[in-house]
């Protein structure tokens, strides 16, 4: 088996691990699915307020690919339809049956001999939608033919699900989906060093390797730099583990069933363990009694490095496996913070010296390894790019990340190609921008400059 | 500490729009940050946690690491003033020692009140015409200037240089962050080009006169106040320092830029801490000592070609440079492997600037320089390289 050894990129310490133990929430009536959670997509309805639906029945499709379906996770009746500026599609909600009735695919199924078959049927599901391709970091295009699969079984976020607790037991589920991938392209399954999931071992009809070292050792454009780099013009698809697992689903029970447990972490956060949700539910059925109310929190779908900030009245979308709480930090009023020693706040850029000697002389030989709490706050202005090699020491890569970024900033499209923005997804510089002393926001410059990249292009 | 944040937020409503001082609020914020860490919290989108390193972080380890160096500095003016008004005849005592000090002190406090002055106060009105925060940056700009230049320097041409520096070399193109060379030696360079009177020559590295009116004094017979660089340069009878005398640097020179002992303090927490790279300083003074070695070996037959290797190193403002100067990250070259290259294209100019040009016995100032402007053409070779193996994979 090939393996990676990866040596530059950073394990924050974070504190509040979920524990491996499934908590129950409550399920609401009714479920509000919401076109914006598919970035990159312009609804067009395919359902009118009173119809039925089954879990896995069309709700909309996307304009430019009128083939690729968003379904249902339920079954019910379509109870409202929201509009907002210029009849702008908000949510279409779903007044909930009490068992859920599932749409049937398994004639398709049993009938799948090409690859165009398997397509047809990803589309079909809408579970399609679960599938991200390079370049553009978007939901693949169904025009592209990809020249490899990549699947990380692993994230090496802070405070990352357990997928080898989360997926125990699912291995024939997980191998159907990929027997029925790999008749697109080859299948690459990354698994961490040392994990000992038989699921994930045993998976055949596919390539594995191993992955060792820090984060961003499970982002899955890592990964695909080291095992398979990109040529140009290829294009490679990527697909979270967990939603391996609903496709698995589709082609060994011929359903399209979306439930996905994910983990409720973080320092703010109590209930720390794992939630069985369905895309559609209200986060605040997961948070509202799950937080630490006396101080400002952050709300967080995904993880606190790449995630992105949500509010109680947002809904659960089919992407995130975990939800973070933090503190926000904005009633904390740090005197000359630039210059004293922070003794609870862990540093990357070694600037605190009597931080670093204190932890490296006691701390770690007499308490082990500490975890801390990190809050929302900059904590520095924005300033231009100054520190140099900064980037390089998380960014673990055969990408110069600094004069990507700047060619990113400028929208120049040829230099960007150059230097690799066919193979990266913002959230291969969550780390970058984690650790940059001028505070620059560099996820939303990458987001931009691939979306203006794909306009261009495509 | 939560009053005193009440009252300093409501003091700070008088500087926003509309308020007594708008036009001064680019002066408050930087105060305003100076004292709180900025409470702004992450975008919705984006990393949603952040380090605790910020740009005002990594700017004050710079100056920490600038602190032995200018307490030598201190003490080396006065010593030098009392060496050369014949004061040390009888030896040194404790009165003596705090003299020197006091009179260092003297002679060094009005370098720094022109530097500041002068330089912040052009960055606090570009910030306000701009409409952004005043960046770190001239703190460390302006805590280096006055260490590399002659202590006689005329104050009204400090303020003359750091004010050309700062507009021309910094303001221009952009601000902190966006500069080609380094701002403090764009100032000395200016003053240097300038006004070469009070750069070079004997008398400028050693305070004769009174400073603010105390202890004014003529030099003794037979005194000198060249540096060695000179006196080998120009070939003058040279009463080599030895290998110690210039490690400890009590002897001429610019303020900051004698004391071997005291840039290795500062190296140490530099590199400690990661704010400079080790690989700038290692291939500077690496390069340095071979082209210094390969003189001495086949050079010319001039003393200053036969100066040995390793007092090349020491002497001078070499050392200085390269764990200060080459090592600022924006003017330098920014790929992991051009900082090698760019720090071997200045430990090689400097020797040669140093060996073979006459007019110029010391060759840093004019090596970093060169560095500087090679610097992005190092980086664009060593990213095009990337760029063409990941083109033919």
């Amino acid at each position: 088996m090939q393996q990676i050894n990866l040596k530059r990129g950073l394990d924050l310490p974070m504190d509040g691990k979920a524990e491996l133990m499934l908590g129950s929430i409550s399920r609401p009536d009714v479920f509000r699915i919401v076109p914006d959670h598919f970035a990159g997509i312009t609804p067009k309805l395919e359902v009118k307020v009173g119809d039925r639906v089954k879990a896995g029945s069309p709700l909309f499709h996307d304009k430019a690919f009128e083939a690729m379906l968003f379904t249902s996770p339920v079954s019910g009746v379509v109870q409202d339809i929201v509009r907002g500026d210029r009849r702008k599609i908000m949510s279409i909600n779903i007044a909930a049956d009490a068992t859920i009735e599932y749409e049937d695919f398994k004639a398709q199924v049993g009938a799948i001999q090409t690859q165009e078959d398997v397509k047809s049927i990803l589309l079909q599901s809408g579970l399609w939608s679960l599938i991200k391709q390079r370049p553009y970091d978007c939901i693949a295009l169904p025009n592209k033919e990809p020249q490899a699969i990549f699947i990380s079984s692993f994230c090496s976020a802070p405070l990352a699900p357990d997928y080898e607790w989360v997926l125990k037991g699912q291995g024939a589920i997980l191998q159907s989906a990929v027997t029925a991938l790999s008749k697109i392209a080859t299948v690459y399954v990354g698994i961490r060093h040392g994990a000992a999931a038989p699921e994930f071992r045993g998976l055949k009809d596919c390539v594995l390797y191993e992955v060792a070292g820090a984060h961003p050792a499970g982002n899955p454009s890592v990964q695909i730099n080291h095992i398979r780099p990109m040529k140009q013009g290829e294009t490679i698809w990527t697909i979270g583990i967990q939603d391996l697992a609903l496709i698995g689903r589709l082609f060994a029970k011929g359903i399209v069933d979306m439930q996905k447990k994910v983990a409720l972490v973080g320092p703010m956060a109590y209930g720390k363990m794992y939630y069985n949700v369905l895309p559609g539910m209200p986060v605040s059925a997961l948070l509202e009694s799950n937080y630490h109310k006396e101080v400002p929190c952050r709300f967080i779908a995904g993880n606190a490095l790449s995630g992105h900030q949500i509010g109680m009245d947002d809904v659960i979308s089919v992407y995130p496996n975990m939800y973070t709480v933090i503190g926000e930090g904005s009633d904390t009023h740090e005197f000359m913070g630039w210059m004293f020693p922070r003794f609870n706040a862990f540093h990357f850029g070694l600037t605190d010296p009597a931080k670093m000697i204190a932890d490296n002389c006691m701390m770690k030989w007499l308490f082990g390894e500490r975890k801390y709490q990190w809050d929302a706050r900059l904590k520095g202005g924005r300033r231009a790019i100054i520190v140099s090699g900064e980037y390089d020491k998380v960014f673990p890569m055969d990408i110069y990340p600094e004069q990507l970024i700047k060619a990113m900033i400028a929208l120049n499209l040829d230099k960007m190609i150059e230097l690799g923005a066919n193979e990266v997804a913002p959230e291969d510089f969550a780390l970058c921008e984690y650790v940059c002393t001028s505070k620059m926001p560099l996820q939303a410059i990458a987001r931009e400059a691939l979306d203006y990249m794909r306009k261009e292009i495509e | 500490m939560e009053k005193f944040y009440k009252f300093w937020k409501k003091f700070g409503e008088n500087f926003q729009e509309g308020g007594k001082f708008e036009k001064l609020s680019s002066f408050y914020d930087a105060f305003d940050t100076f004292l709180f860490t900025p409470t702004t919290t992450a975008k919705k989108v984006g990393a949603q946690i952040h380090d605790g390193s910020d740009s005002k972080r990594t700017m004050i380890i710079v100056v920490l690491a600038l602190i032995p160096c200018l307490l030598f500095g201190m003490f080396n003016v006065g010593y030098q003033h009392l060496l050369a008004t014949g004061q040390l005849a009888c030896g040194m005592t404790c009165a003596l020692w705090w003299k020197a000090l006091g009179f260092g002190v003297l002679a060094i406090i009005p370098f720094y009140l022109v530097s500041y002055i002068v330089g912040l106060g052009i960055e606090f009105i570009v910030a306000q015409i701009k409409h952004e925060e005043v960046a770190e940056g001239y703190l460390v700009t302006g805590f280096i200037l006055p260490l590399i230049l002659p202590i006689n320097t005329p104050l009204w041409q400090v303020a003359i240089a750091t004010a050309f520096a700062v507009i021309f070399a910094k303001e221009v193109f952009g601000g902190t962050g966006y500069n080609i060379f380094n701002v403090a030696l764009i100032a000395r360079a200016f003053l240097f080009f300038a006004y070469p009177a009070s750069m070079t020559g004997d008398s400028v590295f050693v305070r004769l006169g009174s400073t603010w009116g105390w202890d004014g004094a003529t030099a003794i017979d037979g005194w000198s106040g060249a540096t060695t660089l000179t006196q080998l340069g120009t070939g003058m009878a040279a009463e080599n320092a030895s290998f110690w005398e210039t490690f400890n640097g009590l002897m001429p020179g610019c303020v900051g830029e004698t004391c071997v002992w005291a840039i290795l303090i500062g190296a140490v927490l530099l590199l400690m801490t990661g704010v400079a790279s080790w690989k700038v300083m290692l291939s500077i003074l690496a390069t340095a000592g071979v082209t210094a070695a390969l003189f001495n070996a086949f050079g010319p037959d001039t003393a200053i070609a036969n100066y040995p290797w390793y007092m090349h190193l020491i002497s001078g403002g070499l050392l200085f440079g390269a764990v200060f100067m080459a090592t600022d990250p924006v003017t330098g070259a920014r790929t992991e492997c051009g900082k090698w290259i760019y720090g071997a294209l200045i430990g090689f100019m400097v020797i040669l600037v140093r060996v073979l040009n006459p007019g110029f016995p010391e060759g840093m100032m004019l090596a970093i320089l060169l560095g500087n402007a090679f610097a992005p053409l190092i980086d664009w070779c060593v990213v095009r390289r990337n760029v063409k193996h990941r083109m033919n994979r």
